[in-house]
């Protein structure tokens, strides 16, 4: 049994089709939407057909279980012919007054894009008549300090990009659009890219503890992970502060976790650098020992000391390595998702002796395979890299790899059901279990999560197949 | 005081405050966090359910991403709509059209699965960039053999009214094509049931005992063939009136097919959909059989709801759904329980359907159309209600706020259609509104009340709606 059970078929490249079949990736305005939620007291607006917000709302309300209001500038037909700036126009407003933001945060579509809408110019068109701030409610479009809502802008046609490309178009987009040059500060920037509000949490967590001044930008963590209130949160509390956005083109450093983007997306990170002369520093997701080490070494570098607490959650980490690589030992994986949270976890199961033999992603950047070996070179040769895939390519390619693991999310289930291959969740979406919003899988921590989940998958698999019903395993 | 924005003031109204008549059926107001999806939306969501077909999204990924098997429809055979077919547009495809890479897309697709028929839905881009769908469409059906029809569901054509009108046109074209020998006289299609959680199934075994057959199902568990002889059925059952009744208005000019509208919600909306279809066919054995049913499912139920009501008389409850004849049907329901309804609105709803809301409803109940987060937390609140019933996107804004929550929309996984369904639905109610866990949220917390114990300090109803300027 133990022999054949380790017989692989080499994975043949999977044919690539015309059409998508069960695609394995969103669009920019929902990364779009996502980016501009982490910020504080923003509502982030959609100027397109109603259905595109109320769309993402859902996908999102469906993962964080968490309210998501999303406007829309609702453009009728008319607005396909004559233009739609009225309509972003009246939305502008009326978003002004129920919501009294401190930002609102456009993002295009594919129509608008399409349509060839000027939001640049409308946008500083209503700057340009606004109520002088001496009578700040004159027509009530104010935040609750007084002042008007900022406006931001960012081009997300779908068809230019998948989600992550919107969530960093966003970012940079906001970050250049606040940016204040001054005085430098002593703040790190830290770009976190997708992930999720428990691991949003623990990056605050690690570079405190390495006593670095910070900011998170953006910072979903609250606003998508809040209690129960009495009164509905219009404006959920928390998010990057815009003020202090406003100050990260005078940070010391930025450092960009993930941001394998598609080229032609700038990194909010780059934009830092390029424009305002931050030095940027730019990391993989850190997920296992390898790209954790990266991002302690990085902040030791900007004169940060590691807690003693992260020492020890290292050494536990590599105890439970050692613990359970008997279980794990000549096992393979499918991994599917976004490519900078597939590379983080392609490189940590090649440490841990799990062989993620193909990596299916949506995005489109043309860097991952390199990536991939780069950061792990043992994989070099053994990894079937699919960019721009569906969920047709990761069927065929589990059909002809017979991993004993799928890790991506809730997308995957279905795969998961038909093979009968148990399926680790992670990413977004997770739209079948709780806790998508407490998952984590960054830092030693989050690994030490993960590699749990993993292991005890594996685990669980073989004490059901087994005819014994061993209860010690 | 609930603020509601001035565009919309003709969009929300009390019960019992004269005649309701509320501007609806119109674009949703710009920056109001409509609810609402768009005309794609409305097309899709009574398309989709045919199961041996290709549904095929012609646009960016957005549209087919986010309407990946997101509704449960189920299927008893073919399962082709579970799966979410889209041509990708890309930026070249933008600049020099799409026709192309739709055409081929429809070869593929209906090589690799031998589906039935195809359906092309239309997102936004495609009407501005100029694609012909309707000749590329006539070209595959030629080449293949299968009906390839287009769906015009451009998303800013309107709301998802306008979707459900292009549906129906879409249906339309493959009604007639098929062959009719063999239909019985007391036949029927039902029109607008999605079969959701198995819905469809629970009112084809109750008109197979009342001797009824039906022909198509109009989607829920559709198949192509069927629907091709439609117009050989006797009689059409329009549920969720909102989507299908044009399609049945259409097959009466057509094919003089008479039509009733039914809701399947509720005991007495059941069971005057089953007598209506018995005294259509005018055989009164048919008759007989129907009340022997009728009385057999309620005394089944009863003592269930019998139970729930005991639990839920006095809560007070928020509803806001897609469409206002579920409405209706879901304010008589909650009624049977013990409920009243404070407030209750649609997306989808006419000046009519509200007009009958507010008949049905007690004097003070908010009417609302196209309603949004702010409108729908602040009546929460000056409501004190206790369970709100709508779809995912309520359910987080509910949850917030210590509010109980029933999904009566595509999410759901329990039958409540039926006699059965309402006695589901008394238990889903009970469910989240009994549950202990309320007892820690604030509002119940200061109300130093848990979800069980009967109302103190009810805050006041009836507050004032002030329109903003």
């Amino acid at each position: 049994m133990a022999l054949a059970d380790t017989a692989r078929v080499a994975a043949p490249t999977p044919v690539r089709s015309v059409s998508t079949t069960n695609a394995c990736r969103m669009c920019m305005p929902l990364g779009a939407s996502l980016a501009l939620a982490g910020f504080e007291g923003t509502v982030p607006f959609l100027h397109g057909s109603q259905g595109c917000a109320t769309y993402i709302r859902r996908y999102l309300i469906s993962h964080f279980r968490e309210p998501m209001d999303i406007a829309s500038s609702s453009i009728a037909e008319s607005s396909t012919v004559f233009g739609g700036e009225s309509a972003l126009v009246d939305g502008i407003a009326n978003v002004a007054r129920v919501y009294r933001p401190a930002m609102i945060g456009v993002a295009t579509t594919c129509l608008t894009e399409t349509i060839g809408e000027d939001v640049g110019g409308a946008l500083a068109r209503i700057d340009g008549c606004r109520p002088e701030p001496a009578d700040p409610a004159a027509d009530g479009s104010v935040s609750p300090t007084g002042a008007a809502p900022a406006l931001v802008h960012v081009s997300t046609p779908a068809y230019a990009g998948t989600h992550v490309d919107g969530y960093q178009a966003a970012v940079a987009a906001t970050v250049g659009a606040l940016a204040e040059p001054g005085a430098p500060t002593e703040q790190v920037v830290v770009l976190p890219g997708l992930v999720s509000p428990a691991d949003l949490r623990h990056l605050r967590e690690v570079v405190d503890g390495f006593g670095l001044s910070h900011l998170l930008v953006p910072d979903i963590s609250d606003r998508l992970d809040a209690g129960v209130a009495e009164e509905y949160q219009r404006l959920p509390p928390g998010g990057t502060p815009l003020a202090e956005a406003a100050a990260a083109c005078r940070a010391r450093a930025a450092v960009t976790l993930g941001g394998l983007v598609s080229p032609g997306t700038a990194l909010a990170g780059e934009l830092l650098e390029d424009r305002f002369g931050v030095a940027h520093h730019r990391l993989a997701l850190p997920i296992g020992i390898r790209l954790t080490d990266a991002l302690v070494e990085t902040l030791e570098g900007l004169g940060g000391t590691a807690p003693h607490w992260l020492d020890a959650e290292r050494g536990r980490l590599v105890d439970a390595y050692v613990d359970g690589h008997k279980y794990l030992a000549e096992r393979t994986a499918v991994l599917f998702g976004d490519e900078d949270l597939v590379l983080g976890l392609a490189v940590w199961l090649a440490e841990i002796g799990v062989t993620p033999a193909a990596c299916v992603t949506g995005g489109r950047s043309g860097r991952l395979a390199a990536e991939l070996v780069r950061l792990a070179p043992e994989l070099d040769g053994r990894v079937t890299v699919v960019d721009d895939g569906d969920f047709a390519e990761v069927e065929e390619l589990v059909r002809a790899l017979s991993p004993d693991l799928l890790v991506g999310h809730s997308r995957g289930y279905p795969l998961s059901r038909a093979l009968d291959v148990p399926l680790v969740r992670v990413g977004l979406p997770i739209h079948d279990r709780v806790g998508a919003a407490r998952t984590r899988h960054l830092g030693y921590r989050g690994t030490q999560e993960l590699f749990d989940r993993v292991t005890n998958a594996l685990i669980e698999r073989r004490q059901d197949e087994s005819a014994v019903g061993y209860a010690y395993m | 005081m609930t603020e509601v924005l001035a565009a919309r003031a003709r969009q929300v109204a009390r019960a019992g405050t004269g005649g309701v008549d509320l501007d609806c059926d119109r674009q949703s107001t710009s920056g109001s966090v409509s609810q609402r999806a768009c005309t794609f939306c409305g097309s899709r969501v009574v398309l989709y359910p045919i199961a041996d077909a290709i549904h095929l999204v012609h646009g960016p990924i957005g549209c087919a991403v986010y309407t990946w098997d997101i509704r449960g429809a189920l299927s008893s055979g073919p399962e082709l709509h579970r799966l979410s077919f889209s041509t990708d547009l890309r930026e070249r495809h933008v600049v020099f059209g799409g026709e192309r890479q739709l055409e081929e897309s429809l070869d593929e697709l209906i090589a690799r699965h031998s589906p039935r028929a195809a359906f092309v839905y239309a997102t936004c881009i495609v009407g501005v960039i100029g694609d012909d769908v309707d000749a590329v469409c006539r070209a595959v059906s030629e080449r293949t053999g299968i009906p390839v029809i287009p769906v015009r569901s451009e998303g800013f054509q309107g709301s998802k009214r306008k979707g459900y009108d292009a549906a129906c046109e879409a249906l339309m074209s493959l009604v007639g094509t098929g062959d009719t020998a063999g239909i019985p006289r007391h036949s029927v299609n039902l029109l607008g049931d999605f079969n959701l959680a198995g819905e469809i199934w629970i009112i084809q075994e109750y008109l197979r005992r009342m001797g009824v057959t039906v022909v198509a199902n109009l989607t829920g568990d559709g198949r192509v063939d069927d629907i091709r002889r439609a117009h050989g059925a006797g009689l059409n059952l329009v549920q969720c009136s909102g989507s299908t009744t044009r399609l049945a208005q259409q097959l009466r000019q057509a094919y003089g097919t008479p039509f009733q509208k039914v809701s399947y919600f509720g005991l007495d909306d059941m069971a005057a959909a089953l007598y209506g279809i018995a005294e259509h066919f005018k055989d009164p054995e048919m008759l007989d059989r129907t009340r022997a049913l009728v009385a057999e499912e309620i005394a089944t139920v009863l003592p269930v709801i019998d139970e729930c009501r005991a639990d839920l008389e006095g809560k007070r409850a928020a509803i806001y759904v897609g469409g206002a004849f579920k409405a209706i049907s879901l304010v008589k329901a909650l009624r049977l329980l013990g409920v009243r309804t404070a407030l209750v609105g649609s997306q989808t709803g006419t000046a009519e359907d509200y007009r009958y809301l507010a008949e049905l409803c007690d004097p003070g109940t908010v009417i609302v159309d196209d309603s949004n987060p702010a409108e729908l937390s602040q009546f929460m609140a000056t409501e004190d209600v206790d369970l709100f019933i709508g779809g995912v996107k309520e359910r987080p804004m509910a949850y917030k706020m210590g509010v109980a929550f029933c999904d009566h929309n595509h999410e759901r996984k329990v039958p409540l259609e039926g006699f059965v369904g309402m006695a589901n639905f008394a238990r889903e109610v009970r469910a989240s509104v009994c549950s202990p866990v309320w007892q820690f949220t604030p509002r119940r917390a200061r109300a130093g009340r848990s979800g069980t114990t009967a109302h103190t300090g009810r805050a006041a109803a009836g507050a004032a709606i002030e329109v903003m300027c």
